[in-house]
C-alpha cells in the first residue's frame, strides 16, 4: 500500500515558483531518500507536503487521503512527523520538556503517555542523563538527536528528515543512522529523508529520488549511490 | 541553601501565606492603606491576566486593559438594572469573554503575526475610548444605566450578599473580596499552566511552528488562552468597579493600556508572581510620588522605567530567581566539588 503520494505538486514563495510538478510515491515501511543540491527545491517540498506551505496544483495523499488542503496540524494528526532543518527544539525548555511536548497530542491519556516516553528513551538512551538539562545547551548533534526523539513520541507513520547530518559530529551521525535503521523493524516507519551527504544518505535508503530545479529527475536503486559515475549522471555532483 | 517545594507545597505555602497577610493587614493599616491596598488587588488581577496571556502564550496584547473595562461597565449597568451584585459579577466576566472570543476569533483565525496582533488590540481599546466617551447624552442608557461619556458611570451598587441587595460590602468586606479574589485569580492561572492545556501554550510561545507541526492547532490555543485572560481582566475589572463604585473610560485609554504592560515587565515576564509584584511598587511609588510637587510623576516613572528596563531587563524575579540559583550552584560546587548540576 502507497503510504504518500505527490502528484504534479506545485508550490511557490509569492510569485516565483519553486516546485514546477513533483511526482513521487513512498511505499509502507520505505526508506526514500531525496538528493538534490542546495536551492533545487527539496525543504520547499518538504514544508509543502508538511502543509506549511500552500501546493498551487497538484495533489499529495497520504495512505489514500487527500491531504492537499488540510492545515499542518491536522497533517500532523494524521501521522506525520517531521525533523527540520536546524533542528528547532524549545532551546528554554528542558530535555524532558521538550519530548512531553512530542508527547501531549498522544491518544490514551497518562498511561500512554509514559510508555511512550519510556520507550523513546530506550531509543535514545544519550538523552537519558540529560533530561533535567534546558534544550538551547545541548550539542548540536544531542539537539538533532533530541528533535529526532521528539518526532517520534508522537508515534508518526511517516517520519520526513530534512539534512539532519549538517554540521554534526560524525559519531552523533553514525548513531542515528544505526537508531533509525534500528526504528525500521522496531516502529514499522515509513521515513524520507531529504540530504545532499550521499554516505549518509547511501546509509539508509532503498531508493532516492533525485530533484533538480523542482522537478524530480530520476531515481537512484540502493547500490547506485555507492557507484559515484551513476551519481554524477543524476546530480551533476563534481562538475562544478 | 533554598528548600525545594514540590509545585503543590509551594502553592499551599502561597495560600496559607497570603491568606494569613489578608486577615491581619486590615488590624493594622488605617483605612486609606487598606482601599489603596484594595484598587492594588484589582489592578494586580489584570497584572496576571496579561502575565498569563503575553509571558505564557507569548500573545502580547496591548489592549488587555479594554477587557478590565468591559468587564467593569458591564458589571456597573448589570447591577444598576438588577440591584443585585451576583448577576452582575457574571456579566462582568461573561461579557469581555464573549467579547474576546469574538475579536480573537478574527485576529487569530487571520494568523496575524505578532507586532499585528500587538497594534489592533491597541487600537480596539482605542476605539472603545473613543465610544465610551461620547456616550454623554443621554440616549446612551443601558436599561436604567446611563453610560455618561467620559463622565462615566457614578454609584454603582457595591458587591451584596447574594440576594440580599441591603448586605453589601464596605471597604474592610471589599479588601477581603479582592484580596481573595486576587489569590484564586493566582491558583486558578498556575493550575492552567499545570495542564495539557497549559503546556501547549507554553510550547506555543517557544516555537508556534513547531506547535502546529507537532499536530496542534495553534489558532484555536492563541483563541483560548486570549478568551481566558480576557475573562480574568474582565473579573479585575468588576472589583475595580467596585473599589470606588465607578468606572469610566479613562481605563480604555493609552496611558492606562500601557500600565500593565510595565507591570508585568517590571515584576517579570513569563512569571506570576512578578506581575504582581511590579504592579504594587508601581502604583505605590506613583502614589508617593505624587505628594511631591517638584517633579511631575510621569516623567519621574518614565525615567524609573528607563532605567530598570536598561538595568534589570528580565524584570525583578526572574533576576533574583537567577541570583539565587546562581549562589545554590556555587555553593554545591564548594561543598561536594563536583561540577555535575541538573539545570
Amino acid at each position: 500500500m502507497t503510504m504518500l503520494e505527490v502528484k504534479n505538486l506545485r508550490a511557490s514563495y509569492g510569485r516565483i515558483p519553486v516546485l514546477h510538478g513533483v511526482d513521487f510515491s513512498v511505499e509502507h515501511g520505505a526508506f526514500i531518500g531525496i538528493l538534490g543540491h542546495n536551492g533545487m527545491g527539496k525543504t520547499t517540498l518538504l514544508k509543502t507536503i508538511l502543509g506549511q506551505l500552500p501546493a498551487s496544483d497538484g495533489e499529495i495523499r497520504l495512505e489514500g487521503r487527500n491531504i492537499t488542503r488540510d492545515s499542518a496540524h491536522v497533517r500532523a494528526n494524521l501521522g506525520i512527523g517531521y525533523v527540520p532543518q536546524g533542528r528547532e527544539i524549545f532551546p528554554r525548555l528542558s530535555v524532558e520538556e521538550n519530548l512531553r511536548m512530542g508527547l501531549l497530542r498522544l491518544k490514551g491519556g497518562e498511561a500512554a503517555g509514559r510508555q511512550a516516553f519510556e520507550r523513546t528513551l530506550e531509543e535514545f538512551p544519550r538523552l537519558k542523563p540529560l533530561l533535567g538539562r534546558s534544550g538551547g545547551v545541548l550539542s548540536g548533534g544531542e539537539q538533532q538527536i533530541l528533535a529526532l526523539a521528539r518526532s517520534l513520541c508522537g508515534n508518526p507513520k511517516l517520519l520526513m528528515l530534512d539534512e539532519p547530518a549538517e554540521g554534526i559530529q560524525p559519531s552523533i551521525v553514525e548513531e542515528i543512522i544505526e537508531i533509525l535503521s534500528g526504528l525500521r523493524d522496531s516502529r514499522s516507519l515509513t521515513l524520507v529523508l531529504v540530504e545532499q551527504k550521499l554516505d549518509f544518505i547511501a546509509a539508509l535508503v532503498d531508493s532516492t529520488f533525485v530533484i533538480q530545479r523542482g522537478r524530480i529527475t530520476g531515481s537512484i536503486p540502493a547500490g547506485g549511490l555507492a557507484d559515484t559515475d551513476v551519481v554524477r549522471e543524476f546530480v551533476g555532483f563534481g562538475q562544478s | 541553601m533554598i528548600g525545594r517545594l514540590s509545585i503543590d507545597g509551594q502553592m499551599l505555602a502561597v495560600v496559607t501565606l497570603s491568606t494569613i497577610l489578608l486577615l491581619i493587614l486590615p488590624q493594622v493599616f488605617e483605612i486609606d492603606t487598606i482601599l489603596q491596598l484594595t484598587l492594588n488587588f484589582s489592578f494586580s488581577i489584570l497584572a496576571l491576566s496579561l502575565a498569563f496571556v503575553w509571558g505564557y502564550a507569548g500573545i502580547f496584547s496591548f489592549g488587555q486593559a479594554a477587557f478590565f473595562g468591559i468587564g467593569g461597565y458591564a458589571y456597573a449597568a448589570t447591577a444598576i438594572n438588577l440591584g443585585d451584585s451576583t448577576p452582575a459579577i457574571v456579566a462582568g466576566v461573561l461579557v469581555p469573554t464573549l467579547f474576546a472570543a469574538l475579536f480573537g476569533y478574527f485576529v487569530f483565525y487571520a494568523r496575524l503575526t505578532k507586532i499585528y496582533v500587538a497594534v489592533i488590540t491597541l487600537v480596539m481599546t482605542l476605539i472603545l475610548y473613543k465610544f465610551m466617551g461620547q456616550t454623554a447624552k443621554p440616549d446612551y442608557m443601558i436599561g436604567n444605566a446611563r453610560l455618561g461619556g467620559y463622565n462615566g458611570i457614578p454609584a454603582v451598587p457595591p458587591i451584596n450578599v447574594p440576594g440580599q441587595p441591603h448586605l453589601f460590602a464596605g471597604p474592610d468586606e471589599m479588601f477581603y473580596i479582592a484580596g481573595f479574589s486576587l489569590l484564586a485569580v493566582y491558583v486558578l492561572l498556575r493550575w492552567i499552566l499545570g495542564t495539557r492545556f497549559g503546556k501547549v501554550i507554553i510550547g506555543m510561545r517557544e516555537n508556534e511552528k513547531r506547535m502546529e507541526l507537532l499536530g496542534f492547532d495553534t489558532r484555536l490555543y492563541k483563541l483560548l488562552a486570549f478568551v481566558v485572560a480576557a475573562a480574568v481582566a474582565g473579573f479585575g475589572g468588576v472589583v475595580f468597579t467596585n473599589w470606588n463604585a465607578f468606572i469610566d473610560p479613562h481605563v480604555f485609554q493609552l496611558a492606562f493600556s500601557a500600565q500593565p504592560i510595565i507591570w508585568v515587565m517590571i515584576g517579570g515576564l513569563g512569571t506570576l508572581a512578578g506581575p504582581i509584584l511590579g504592579t504594587f511598587i508601581l502604583s505605590t511609588l506613583s502614589l508617593e510620588l505624587g505628594v511631591q510637587k517638584a517633579l511631575d510623576v510621569n516623567l519621574l516613572l518614565g525615567a524609573i522605567f528607563t532605567f530598570f528596563v536598561l538595568l534589570v531587563p528580565q524584570g525583578i524575579i526572574p533576576t533574583v530567581r537567577n541570583l539565587l540559583e546562581n549562589r545554590e550552584a556555587a555553593a554545591s560546587n564548594k561543598t561536594d566539588g563536583t561540577t555535575e548540576s541538573r539545570g
